[in-house]
């Protein structure tokens, strides 16, 4: 019970920082941000892990295996093709580095 | 153990927070998804310990499968392509969040010890997990122009839908009450019955929904994954599940409202009246017959090079179907090496997605600085001497001002072009766009110049007059 209580409140509170991140995004970010934000419900594959990892027959085995397929598909597919597209954004000038003391 | 596999997780999550804070920038947005990546690295591998590394064989296949297949398809999709290509992702994560819950649902059934809050938010997983599954399967189809193109519409569909959700809240409680609701449906019955019914609302939120709409509705369904990774946190007891899905779940419904607000695009229309917002595709107000001035690209090169100091390029989608990126980037560079200023601006309906012109453009080598939003831009018509529009009509149509008419477009937000001294259209023919509503500035013969060409053929056609006059 306790530990229920504890992920209610640790819901709340991350619901609300993911609300109060996204505030006043630049349109050119938001197709870009939703790739990213996309990549990390990817987060599900550690899900999936566990449920393979506690499959005891062909049916949970099966099912385990097409959710960790999907969620590594989900993970890295996210994360490259947000990558790729902000490579695009390029600065138009290359900063110059500083130089160290 | 236990602490130190919470702690990764809290570091895990510290990383997703500060990643999506750096994606709010176009400075910092790179790097905030590696380190958005480096926190999924650590959830992971924090997992492996979780799990005791067990079934790690069948692990590893499935991940490297679904590993090589993302990277393989994320290098390869055309960035044209690109929404379709985030709505698979999305799409597979809201399969995996259902599987699992399937698979959790098995364990209970099977001699698993009474678990209410697991019984609870089992049917809700699949629910949630399902639609986002199949919804992005149709908003791929639609965006790749497989299948249910435009808006797919029959009568009753709310009620279909809502008799659906009701349903599904029955089989559900079944579910979790044992079968004592519904006496002749056991709970596995039940839990079948959430799975197709839940895949059946997937398909009809999505069909009736038009083109336009669907980046919105992408990124709904993305929030929509992220809730069914945060209720399977919950199914499986996971801290990293439920505050990665609940962080996707709240940033993406924010994403997801700025987005239709950018676009004036109201939420609640789009989602219960995909018709009203698509349907009236069959006017055309007669306009064929006025007269409008057809020029050529060598007279339009001309006033360019000889009248125009500064020109400002509105991009539309018909210039990513032609692949005019490049063409375009070169009249630019022509322009400047005469000294001209030239800036670009992007309305945020602009090719399919928010930010998706922008991708676009900068991949053919426009630097960023150039691209200005909608609000930015305005400002800047009045002492504008040439607007050039490619491929674009709806975003520039004056009829979306215009009090005394009700078109699908009345009310959103357009770029002021008809502030600037002249317009240049490039564009095949007088056709309306998307909308399908006419554009009073196509015959307006003293500003207007109307250029009726391949975006693509035409660009390069002005930039070789640009060059030669």
């Amino acid at each position: 019970m306790e530990q229920l209580l504890a992920q209610l409140a640790i819901l709340l509170i991350a619901a609300f920082l993911g609300f109060e991140l996204i505030s006043r995004v630049p349109n050119l970010l938001h197709t870009p941000l939703m790739s990213a934000t996309n990549a990390i419900h990817g987060v599900i594959l550690v899900g999936g892990m566990i449920a393979l990892a506690a499959s005891d027959d062909v049916f949970t085995q099966i099912v385990g295996f097409v959710a960790v397929f999907f969620g590594a598909l989900n993970v890295v597919g996210g994360f490259w093709v947000t990558n790729r597209m902000l490579g695009m954004f390029r600065p138009p000038v290359p900063k110059v580095k500083k130089r160290k003391r | 153990m236990q602490v130190a596999t919470f702690l990764a997780y809290l570091l895990a999550a510290a990383l997703f927070i500060v990643g999506i804070r750096r994606l709010r920038k176009p400075d910092t947005a790179r790097s905030g998804n590696t380190i958005a990546g480096v926190g999924m690295a650590i959830a992971l591998i924090t997992t492996l310990f979780v799990i005791e590394f067990e079934s790690l064989l069948l692990i590893g296949i499935a991940s490297l499968l679904g590993a090589v297949l993302g990277a393989i398809s994320a290098q390869r999709v055309p960035m044209t392509a690109m929404p379709q290509m985030v709505a698979a992702y999305n799409g597979v994560g809201g399969g995996a969040a259902a599987l699992i819950a399937l698979s959790e649902f098995y364990h209970l059934q099977t001699g698993g010890e009474e678990n209410i809050v697991a019984s609870i938010t089992v049917p809700l997983t699949i629910l949630i997990g399902t639609v986002s599954f199949m919804g992005s399967i149709i908003a791929f189809m639609k965006l790749q122009e497989l299948a249910f193109s435009g808006s797919v519409v029959f009568p009753l569909q709310q009620v279909v839908n809502a008799l659906l959700f009701v349903g599904i809240l029955v089989l559900a409680a079944n579910a979790i009450f044992d079968g004592s609701i519904l006496p002749f449906l056991s709970p596995v019955a039940s839990v079948i019955g959430i799975l197709a019914a839940s895949a059946l609302l997937g398909i009809l939120l999505v069909i009736p929904i038009g083109g336009a709409d669907m980046p919105i509705v992408i990124s709904l369904l993305n929030a929509a994954t992220g809730l069914a990774a945060a209720a399977s946190g919950f199914v499986l007891n996971n801290y990293i599940l439920i505050i990665g899905g609940i962080i996707v779940g709240a940033s993406g419904t924010i994403l997801t409202r700025q987005m239709s607000s950018a676009l004036g695009r109201p939420l609640r229309k789009i989602i219960f009246a995909g018709i009203a917002a698509t349907g009236t595709g069959s006017k055309s107000g007669g306009g064929e017959d006025r007269e409008v001035n057809d020029a050529s690209p060598e007279e339009a090169g001309s006033y360019l090079s000889d009248d125009a100091q500064k020109v400002v390029i509105v991009p539309g989608y018909g210039l990513a179907v032609a692949q005019a990126q490049s063409p375009l980037h070169d009249l630019m560079e022509t322009l400047e090496s005469q000294g001209k200023e030239v800036l670009f601006g992007i309305h945020p309906v602009a090719g399919r997605m928010p930010g998706h012109m922008n991708v676009l453009l900068t991949e053919a080598g426009v630097p960023y600085d150039k691209l200005y939003d909608l609000e930015d831009i305005n400002p800047e018509f009045g002492d504008t001497d040439a607007v050039i529009i490619v491929g674009a009509n709806d975003v520039v149509n004056p009829a979306a001002n215009d009090p005394d008419q009700d078109t699908p477009i009345s009310g959103m937000p357009i770029l002021d072009v008809e502030k600037a001294e002249k317009v240049i259209f490039v564009k095949r023919s007088l056709s309306p766009g998307f909308a399908g509503v006419d554009n009073p500035l196509f015959y307006d013969t003293d500003k207007t110049m109307m250029v009726f060409s391949d975006a693509k053929q035409g660009l390069q056609q002005i930039n070789e007059a640009v060059k030669n006059s």
